[in-house]
């Protein structure tokens, strides 16, 4: 922050962004986890070798350990699979595997739940009480277990495993977005709202809803993280993702075959990255719930 | 009591009412049911006498009654490969299954209470912000990568733990047990103590949680003030009152060890049902596959059943809080 400016205001983005980076390791964590996103989004423009297109991959470069030379010449830095892809290739794309199903199954829990969570304090009374009792129950059942069951039922698949990570997600998002939405409703500002007579919705959507958010940015990193290690455990397993779109979870499992052989590299440097992305978010969440302390 | 536990039990049976309404519409409208109980060769006049067998030309919710009434007779179907009924087959790999959660189980609690204890009572501590630290990283890292990096170091390059299976295995009526020779205890360490790290974070949690709560209430002074040994305070006063949330939480978590069996038993080759599940899935056996799901989630409906009436037992103010609302 430069010194002859003032400072600015408590509460505004710029005030929270150097509250948020005060902190070296949460400033790192944001660092690792923005460059991973980049990375993985990037993966076509950066990584040396389509890992899925056939004519790049030759069976007999399989099983490289890494820094070994191909026959045209070309180096796997992080050497080669049972089917003689780049690793480092193979992991760029299961990092944007990875990336998309956990922020977009964030994402989709996160609208379905404040929905039902405002939709809970707004209506009050039987609607409140149903919809909670519905929250309750997806509470009391283990995340896993209903993952495993869903996915048990309806295959593999990207919309299969995102439709199970939300289903497991959102009544997280319900529950706290209605209590800060009761929280809320019971404040000044609503009160004078009403005064000016303005409608319920827009007091609901318009007002309480964005005091909603800080809330639901730290709920949301923290379930963004639980997604990825979720997604990435139920591809291990094989019920996750099909071996045509492989995520970071799905590298782990082809290299596990290769583990006790003593070929560690295909296992565990995907599994170093799915670490260093679960643990930034992870660090990222804890710190945005200091800087912005919802009381949760 | 009687009266708690018999509400109690009607939520429980209303639960598994529902439950067995999603899974059986979940596989009969998203599934074919007329796959899951024909193997692949099946031919078309195969597959009319199947549909008639099944009744699947019937109303769905007579359908339903009649799957209903199966269940309530224990029968769930026949294994494709195994070729027995699939209930038989899932209580005969139970055993390893409950083995191996029980010992996690007890590895989570006998580890993470004097650690969670020793956290609470001294919170500014180096040892306690290690501790913590330990618990939010064996909360955060998924359980199978933990598995993984186990086999490596310990089977791969140490050469010191086996990786595959039970190891030898005592009969102690009907049970075949793993913990009772010296080589299956040697197999069971590294899946276990898998299995139990997410447990353990989580009781590390609860009981430095617990600890900073209760030692400073009114009752601990009240024992300090009447002279009672810091001994008794810490073990019987300080130990109850935070044993109920863990007990809670345990209970709850006990179907999610389950589920998190299946991929310690995966990784580690244990043969329980999880791996079973896996084995399943990977040959398409599906009446063993709708039997799992089944089972587990009796299971879960029963096991938090039980802890409900044990929360009650330990804490009185549960039982009689329902007239007070």
């Amino acid at each position: 922050m430069s010194g002859a400016r003032p400072m600015a205001p408590a509460g505004s983005a710029r005030d929270l962004a150097a509250r948020f980076l005060a902190d070296p390791g949460a400033a790192l964590a944001l660092a690792v986890f923005l460059g991973f996103c980049l990375l993985g989004f990037g993966a076509p423009l950066f990584a040396p070798q389509n890992p899925y297109d056939l004519t790049q991959v030759d069976i007999l470069d399989s099983l490289m350990p890494p820094g070994s030379e191909s026959f045209t010449g070309m180096t796997y830095w992080l050497g080669t699979d049972g089917q003689g892809r780049d690793m480092l290739s193979a992991m760029l794309y299961g990092i944007r595997i990875s990336l998309i199903v956990g922020l977009l199954s964030g994402l989709l829990a996160l609208a379905f739940g404040t929905l039902v969570g405002l939709t809970a304090a707004y209506r009050r009374g039987w609607v409140d009480t149903l919809l909670m009792r519905i929250v309750d129950l997806q509470l009391s059942f283990p995340t896993i277990l209903v993952a495993l069951i869903l996915l048990v039922i309806l295959g593999r698949g990207v919309d299969k495993i995102i439709f199970a990570l939300v289903v497991v997600q959102w009544a997280y998002f319900a529950r706290t977005v209605r209590g800060v939405a009761l929280v809320e409703s019971a404040r000044e500002y609503v009160d004078a709202a009403r005064g000016l007579r303005l409608g319920g919705l827009r007091i609901l959507f318009g007002h309480i809803l964005p005091n909603c958010l800080p809330t639901m940015l730290v709920v949301g990193t923290m379930q963004m993280a639980m997604a990825i290690s979720l997604e990435a455990t139920l591809s291990f397993l094989g019920l996750g993702l099909p071996p045509t779109r492989p995520s970071l979870g799905l590298l782990i499992a082809n290299g596990f075959d290769y583990l006790q052989s003593g070929r560690y590299w295909i296992s565990v440097l995907p599994g170093l990255v799915l670490l260093a992305i679960i643990i930034s978010a992870n660090v990222l969440g804890d710190r945005l719930r200091d800087v912005l302390n919802p009381k949760l | 009591m009687a009266e708690f536990i018999i509400r109690r039990a009607l939520q429980a049976l209303l639960v598994l009412l529902v439950m067995t309404l999603l899974v059986f519409f979940g596989v009969n409208v998203i599934g074919n049911p007329v796959y899951i109980f024909a193997s692949s060769e099946c031919d078309q006049a195969c597959l009319t006498a199947i549909i008639e067998d099944l009744g699947l030309d019937r109303p769905i919710w007579q359908q339903y009654l009649t799957f209903l009434g199966n269940l309530l007779q224990g029968d769930l179907g026949k294994s494709f490969t195994h070729g027995i009924p699939a209930l038989a087959l899932i209580f005969e790999r139970l055993p390893a299954t409950l083995e191996l959660a029980f010992a996690a189980l007890v590895l989570a609690l006998g580890a993470g209470l004097p650690l969670g204890i020793y956290a609470g009572l001294r919170p500014e501590g180096w040892g306690a912000k290690l501790i913590m630290a330990f618990s939010m990283v064996a909360f955060s890292l998924p359980v199978f990568w933990i598995g993984l990096i186990m086999i490596l170091v310990f089977s791969v390059q140490l050469g010191w733990m086996p990786s595959v299976g039970r190891g030898e295995t005592v009969d102690l009526g009907g049970l075949e047990l793993s913990f009772l020779t010296l080589d299956g205890l040697h197999h069971l360490v590294m899946p276990a103590l898998t299995l139990s790290l997410i447990m353990m974070a989580m009781v590390i949690r609860l009981a430095r949680a617990g600890m900073r709560e209760v030692l400073f209430s009114d009752y601990i002074k009240f024992a300090r003030a009447s002279g009672i040994r810091e001994s008794r305070i810490l073990g019987v006063h300080l130990l109850k009152n935070i044993l109920i949330p863990i007990v809670t939480v345990l209970g709850m978590e006990f179907g999610g060890v389950i589920a998190f069996a299946v991929v310690v038993e995966s990784i580690f080759s244990w043969p329980g049902v999880g791996k079973m599940l896996i084995d399943a899935i990977a040959v398409l056996d599906r009446p063993l596959i709708v039997a799992y799901l089944i089972f587990v989630v009796f299971m879960f409906v029963i096991l938090n059943l039980l802890v409900d009436i044990l929360y009650s037992v330990l804490d009185p103010r549960i039982r009689f809080g329902g007239q007070e609302r």
